[in-house]
């Protein structure tokens, strides 16, 4: 009962904080950046809150509880991405004055076509990333009402629909500001009390000879796999929509950088946690599921204090339900909006709909899969596409557009593949079975092989205004240089 | 906290009774030198080489690119040493993936602890030196 209590209470705290950014979210750009008004710290933790989906929060602790030490490597991935952002993408980004990843991609390659094909790959690993989201929603639901999985999809996408469509980005940071420091403290408050719990009960260690703690051992190829993994998750981060987003919400590239430093920080802090809940339902034998994160601080602290920690973490769940959901929703709808429908709030209305409806709809009906690991795909397919456009785009005078469009149609269209046929079929077996759960480490060379490779072979479609953007992407903004005059298109 | 200040301000009760004070009459103040040379600062001319794309401009461009994206790839580089030296370290010493560290397993007290501080120093020293960068070249092309 009080965990229903909980969840009732996160929705409608979402909601009430939401409202109190509808009294300024009125015009288009309001909607979109929250008028690049956020405060460092504040909008870290927004980024933070927005970042810390399902997957984090209980899909980590879960594929360590089935895995073991393998699957550590998915949290340190997840804070390490920031750091490859931060050096190679996060000051250029912010200073290229887009808005989302289309816009930066018309505003260095000065086309269309490029546009169009990044808008394409939002909205896919937006969707790819939303529909876990979901399902993990239902899943978590059902353990604690016994309801059908599809009531707790549906109550999760109405309110972040409600949310998104009644105050905008503005809101939104106000809102995952706060769900940062909610999950952090859904998750650590719990902890403290089962370790208390696990020391006062002799401190139960591992079997000797156990080889769950070990790494490398219990799947079929676990070396290519954890570097797949690697590979995925450290380059993926910067390809994803929702994260980019808030980066124009810092005032210039030196309050990207700190951003992304505090978040870093963040980030670490968080995820020192879940790998101690995968350990103790380890030792206490918990059966390997998701929703281990729920289920643990009942076993181990018994009583109304037990029952009040379970209410604890499942808020915390929903609130990365709802903050990480927000987030992709805004992205998606954003572009949906923008580049699909013809723009303007009545656009984003609409989009904001189908951006919610589109996944809900494929959670009911894909393969359920653990959340983390379908997370980890929308990471593989955003290392393979946005990662080389951002990377040689920032750096490389000589990448041109037909090389962009070559590069994210070959690696993003293999992660695609390979994920479409993870999802859908499967559990595959063998190497064909590892290459295709973990693409990264094959689709994310070919996806920079050929963006350079087709770059060097038009050397005529370089696009014209190319030193202008370099000046644009680098000069410090102290400087006073000219910029051009590109402006990403309000609707 | 946010942004709100602002607008609010301009809007608010005490916004528009400051405006009024200060939009009122303006105070009489006397002038005692031209400053001309304020009033008409020339554009710095390597400010204008870059502008105008000269040869000159894009050598100091090109500088810079080159200073961000060394110190970039110095990062990635010393990221993949550990990142990628750690499973390999695990296949090719096998006694280390069973090896303790203050009584827990040692590939546990790495990954999910120690890993986390390292990522973060990482990042503040990148932090430092890229804003030392970036200053150096202001100070370059603002100061011939």
């Amino acid at each position: 009962m009080s965990q229903i209590a909980a969840v009732v209470l996160v929705m409608l705290a979402t909601v009430l904080i939401g409202a109190f950014g509808l009294r300024v979210s009125r015009t288009t750009s309001d909607f979109y950046v929250a008028s690049r008004t956020v405060s460092p710290l504040w909008n870290a933790s927004a980024i933070g809150g927005e970042y810390l989906s399902a997957a984090s929060f209980l899909g980590i602790a879960g594929l360590i509880l089935t895995f073991g030490a393998d699957m550590l490597w998915l949290p340190v991935g997840w804070t390490g991405g920031y750091l490859v952002l931060l050096v190679l993408v996060s000051a250029p980004l912010r200073r290229s004055g887009a808005y989302t990843l289309p816009d930066f991609a018309e505003a260095r390659l000065e086309s269309m076509a490029v546009r169009r094909l990044s808008s394409v790959l939002v909205v896919l690993i937006g969707w790819l990333y939303l529909m876990p989201q979901f399902q993990s929603a239902g899943l978590v639901f059902r353990t604690i009402t016994g309801a059908p999985p599809w009531t707790g999809s549906l109550l999760v996408a109405v309110v972040v629909a409600i949310n998104v469509l009644s105050g905008g980005m503005r809101s939104i940071t106000f809102v995952q500001a706060f769900q940062y420091w909610l999950k952090l403290t859904a998750l650590a408050v719990p902890l403290a009390f089962m370790l208390l719990a696990w020391w006062s009960d002799g401190r139960p260690g591992l079997a000797p000879g156990d080889e769950w703690v070990l790494p490398l051992h219990g799947r079929d190829h676990p070396m290519y796999e954890t570097y797949s993994l690697i590979l995925a998750t450290f380059l993926g981060t910067m390809g994803l929509p929702h994260v980019l987003v808030r980066f124009y919400t810092n005032p210039d590239g030196r309050a990207a950088r700190r951003t992304t430093l505090v978040v870093l920080t963040l980030l670490g802090a968080f995820y020192l946690m879940p790998a101690v809940y995968g350990y103790l339902g380890h030792v206490y034998g918990m059966p390997e599921s998701d929703t281990v994160v729920i289920a643990l601080p009942g076993r181990l602290v018994g009583g109304p204090v037990g029952d009040f920690l379970t209410a604890l973490v499942t808020a915390g769940a929903f609130a990365a339900f709802l903050s990480t959901s927000s987030g992709l929703t805004v992205s998606v709808a954003g572009v949906i909006a923008q580049d699909i429908l013809r723009g303007g709030v009545r656009a984003f209305r609409v989009a904001t709909v189908l951006a919610v409806l589109v996944p809900f709809a494929l959670a009911g009906v894909a393969r359920s899969l653990p959340v983390a690991t379908v997370v980890g795909l929308a990471f593989a397919v955003a290392a393979s596409s946005f990662c080389p456009l951002l990377v040689l785009g920032i750096w490389w005078r000589r990448l041109t557009t037909s090389g962009a469009i070559a590069g994210l149609l070959a690696g993003g269209g293999l992660a695609c593949a390979a994920v479409v046929i993870t999802i859908t079929g499967g559990p595959h077996t063998g190497w064909a079975g590892s290459l295709l759960a973990q693409p990264a480490a094959w689709t994310v060379p070919v996806s920079f092989t050929v963006m350079a490779v087709v770059s060097l072979l038009t050397p005529s479609r370089v696009p014209r205004g190319v030193a202008r953007t370099m000046v644009r992407l680098h000069t410090p903004e102290t400087l006073n240089v000219d910029r051009g005059d590109w402006r990403p298109r309000f609707m | 906290m946010t942004g709100k200040p602002r607008r609010a301000a301009a809007t608010g009760p005490r916004g528009q009774g400051e405006g009024a004070a200060t939009s009122g009459k303006p105070r009489r103040v006397v002038v005692t030198s031209p400053r001309t040379a304020a009033a008409r600062r020339p554009r710095h001319p390597l400010t204008r080489e870059i502008d105008e794309q000269t040869r000159l401009g894009e050598v100091y461009m090109g500088s810079l690119v080159r200073t961000q994206f060394r110190l970039a790839l110095f990062v990635c580089s010393l990221l993949a040493c550990v990142v990628g030296g750690l499973p390999l370290l695990f296949l090719l010493a096998p006694e280390l993936r069973a090896a303790e560290l203050f009584g827990l397993p040692l590939p546990w007290v790495v990954l999910a602890g120690l890993i986390y501080p390292a990522l973060v120093g990482g990042a503040w020293l990148y932090v430092r030196q890229a804003e030392r960068n970036e200053r150096d070249f202001a100070d370059l092309v603002e100061h011939r």
